[in-house]
């Protein structure tokens, strides 16, 4: 239990850390950027909207920064994460019906790339040295790849060419958002292409993680064993494998952010109703409450999906339990 | 007897190929474009053909020079983002393994912070912030990125550093009194060669991704051109639903390439360090002329070790040893 609470303690910093650069951010730099942004607004948006996106960075700048950190968390805390410029409706509205998406979209590809990404690379391993290896340079090719052209690709190719996939939105537009039967299966249809291209940029990264693990758990003494007990040869693959993928689920927590950074992106090809979408409107419009909001709402979900990962891990691998009985 | 130094893999041939040729690239472009990458003069749409290579945009740009226009940019961001990024986590890497204590606690803590926070949406956050000069400045965006890459290859190079201390080498030179700084950049550092440059190769690798993605969702002045800024017009201008590929796919084919030659390069880093996937990195062809069975046996990891480093076919002789 030492090692869940020493993560904690670590993700509660974390999120402080986000938290305090998140205020920080717009009183260092240059250029006094409050004041311009409340100089642009003025006239196109109520009073009491300035006062909540004044309220949102901390309250009048002629108070001390101190104070003004103070107001910022106690906004925060009650969840005003100020007002956002174009849509002229509070951030917290607008990240409501954006989130969902996001999370669906990334979490169904992470967990189907990982599922991929693993037993192909521990097929990878095995046979190492056989006609399957030629797989690698392609693999490192899709790696590199940014995740956002990938999904370019995938669209002209797929989507505007054969006309094999529905793209640009989330769903069909005769439909009303709802728990039907048909939105679902709207739904759905729309993101299988996104999906698609989340996996094809992120699988290469754990096949060759594994591969490279399994390739060191092979020359084990247990596998070793194993095939001289005459096991059969599926279980001494499967026996190799589990340990193999300690290090993958270790790594989990830290890939998470990079897979949501580049699943952001996938979204604004597609024009996606996600974050990643709503984030290039509001960089596009300087709309600073709203990329404010959204990088605490992304950090604040990366660290809970690492905490999750974690204890994943942590029910995975005996020693770790062993050390904390200890 | 010598060892061979390098595995003479395809893979790593491939990789210094790749790398060398874009970093030839990024010298020479700017002055091998045929015209100016803001030149609007031609006919718009222009599919490739001989005299526009890559084809003309939508405003009658040639996209051929803003290609190579922007090698230059993209790659220069990258390599001084990886560099200081990576000069930053072997600073903190190894005092934090060799200090150890509440500086090793800290450091720790602060590398950790850092990797649990998402890297993309921060960069996004700083760098809408910046002032729009400043965005158009390499340097100054450079230094940004490298901010958000230095962790993973701190904690790297940490648990490294950890494995040194206590060699006898180091334990020496701290005996002879040697000062801590000397000990940890002159003793300890130099063993960590492989581990750095790897870090480095991935600290370029991300910060291109990083570079490209900032300046592809406009955040980078477009004054500079670079890859990333050219996906921008294009996405902006709807090129991949009207089936303009010419326009997109040179950026995105260079980004996938360098990061490409990277990654080989970093497998050839790898099979220095882990005897193991040396010898699995092998082609068959390879294995053959080595004289090793094709099929890898279970509990003997056959080690490659070189007689003598011939001009064009090193001779090899293996010995399999138990692991």
């Amino acid at each position: 239990m030492r090692i869940i609470a020493r993560r904690l303690v670590l993700y509660a910093l974390t999120a402080w850390v986000a938290i305090s650069v998140n205020f920080l951010l717009p009183h260092l730099m240059p250029g006094d950027p409050i004041q311009t942004l409340i100089g642009k607004i003025q006239g196109q948006v109520t009073p009491q909207e300035i006062r909540a996106i004044r309220l949102s960075f901390g309250g009048g700048l002629d108070k001390s920064l101190l104070s003004q950190y103070f107001t910022y968390l106690a906004q925060l805390f009650h969840g005003n994460l100020g007002v956002s410029i174009t849509l002229s409706s509070p951030v917290t509205t607008v990240l409501k019906t954006a989130v969902p998406w996001t999370i669906g979209l990334i979490g169904i590809s992470t967990i189907l790339s990982f599922l991929i990404g693993t037993v192909s690379g521990a097929l990878l391993g095995w046979t190492r040295g056989s006609r399957l290896d030629s797989l690698i340079p392609t693999a490192t090719f899709f790696q590199a790849i940014p995740y956002f052209f990938l999904a370019t690709v995938m669209l002209l190719i797929f989507g505007s060419d054969l006309h094999l996939f529905p793209v640009l939105r989330a769903y069909s537009e005769n439909l009303q958002p709802g728990w039907t039967w048909p939105f679902a299966a709207s739904a759905f249809r729309y993101a299988e292409l996104p999906v698609i291209s989340i996996v094809l940029s992120s699988v290469a990264g754990w096949m060759l993680g594994m591969r490279n693990m399994m390739i060191t758990v092979v020359a084990e003494d247990f596998v070793l064993m194993a095939v001289a007990m005459g096991l059969p040869k599926r279980k001494v693959v499967m026996a190799a494998a589990r340990n193999a993928v300690l290090p993958s689920i270790a790594n989990l927590s830290l890939a998470i952010g990079l897979v949501v950074s580049g699943a952001l992106l996938v979204e604004l090809v597609f024009s996606y109703p996600g974050v990643g979408d709503l984030l290039l409107n509001a960089v596009q419009n300087e709309d600073y409450p709203l990329i404010q909001g959204i990088f605490l709402v992304i950090t604040l979900a990366v660290l809970a999906a690492n905490l999750l990962a974690d204890l994943v891990y942590l029910a995975l691998d005996p020693r770790t339990r062993t050390e904390s009985a200890a | 007897m010598k060892s061979i130094r390098f595995p003479r893999s395809p893979k790593v041939i491939l990789g210094l190929c790749i790398v060398g040729f874009f970093l030839l690239l990024t010298i020479f472009g700017p002055y091998l474009a045929p015209f100016s990458p803001d030149n609007t003069s031609f006919a718009a749409n222009l599919t490739p053909s001989a005299h526009h290579w890559f084809g003309t945009t939508s405003l009658g740009q040639d996209i051929l020079s803003q290609t190579l226009v922007g090698a230059r940019a993209t790659i220069v961001v990258a390599l001084i983002a990886g560099l200081v990024a990576t000069m930053l986590s072997m600073v903190i890497g190894i005092a934090a393994g060799y200090i150890g204590g509440y500086t090793d606690d800290g450091l720790s803590m602060l590398s950790n912070v850092f990797l649990a926070i998402p890297g993309l949406p921060l960069l996004i956050v700083i760098d809408s912030y910046l002032p729009v000069n400043s965005r158009s400045n390499t340097l100054i965006i450079g230094l940004v990125i490298s901010l958000t890459g230095w962790a993973w290859g701190a904690r790297v190079i940490r648990a490294q550093t950890m494995s040194l201390r206590n060699r006898d080498f180091v334990e020496a030179s701290r005996i002879i009194g040697e000062k801590r700084h000397r000990v940890m950049f002159f003793e300890v550092a130099p063993n960590l060669l492989p581990i750095l440059a790897s870090s480095l190769l991935f600290t370029v690798l991300y910060s291109i991704g990083a570079y490209v993605t900032l300046a592809y969702i406009g955040l980078t002045s477009s004054e500079v051109w670079n890859w990333g800024t050219m996906l921008f017009w294009a996405q902006t201008n709807n090129a991949p639903l009207s089936g303009e590929w010419y326009w997109f796919v040179p950026p995105g084919v260079c980004i996938a390439l360098v990061g490409t030659g990277l990654a080989l390069l970093n497998f050839g880093i790898d099979e220095f360090i882990n005897p193991r996937l040396r010898a699995a990195g092998l082609s068959a062809k390879q294995r053959r002329q080595l004289g090793l069975p094709r099929r890898q046996r279970l509990g003997l990891t056959p080690v490659v070790r070189s007689v003598s480093k011939g001009v064009s076919t090193p001779r090899v002789t293996t010995t399999s040893v138990p692991t």
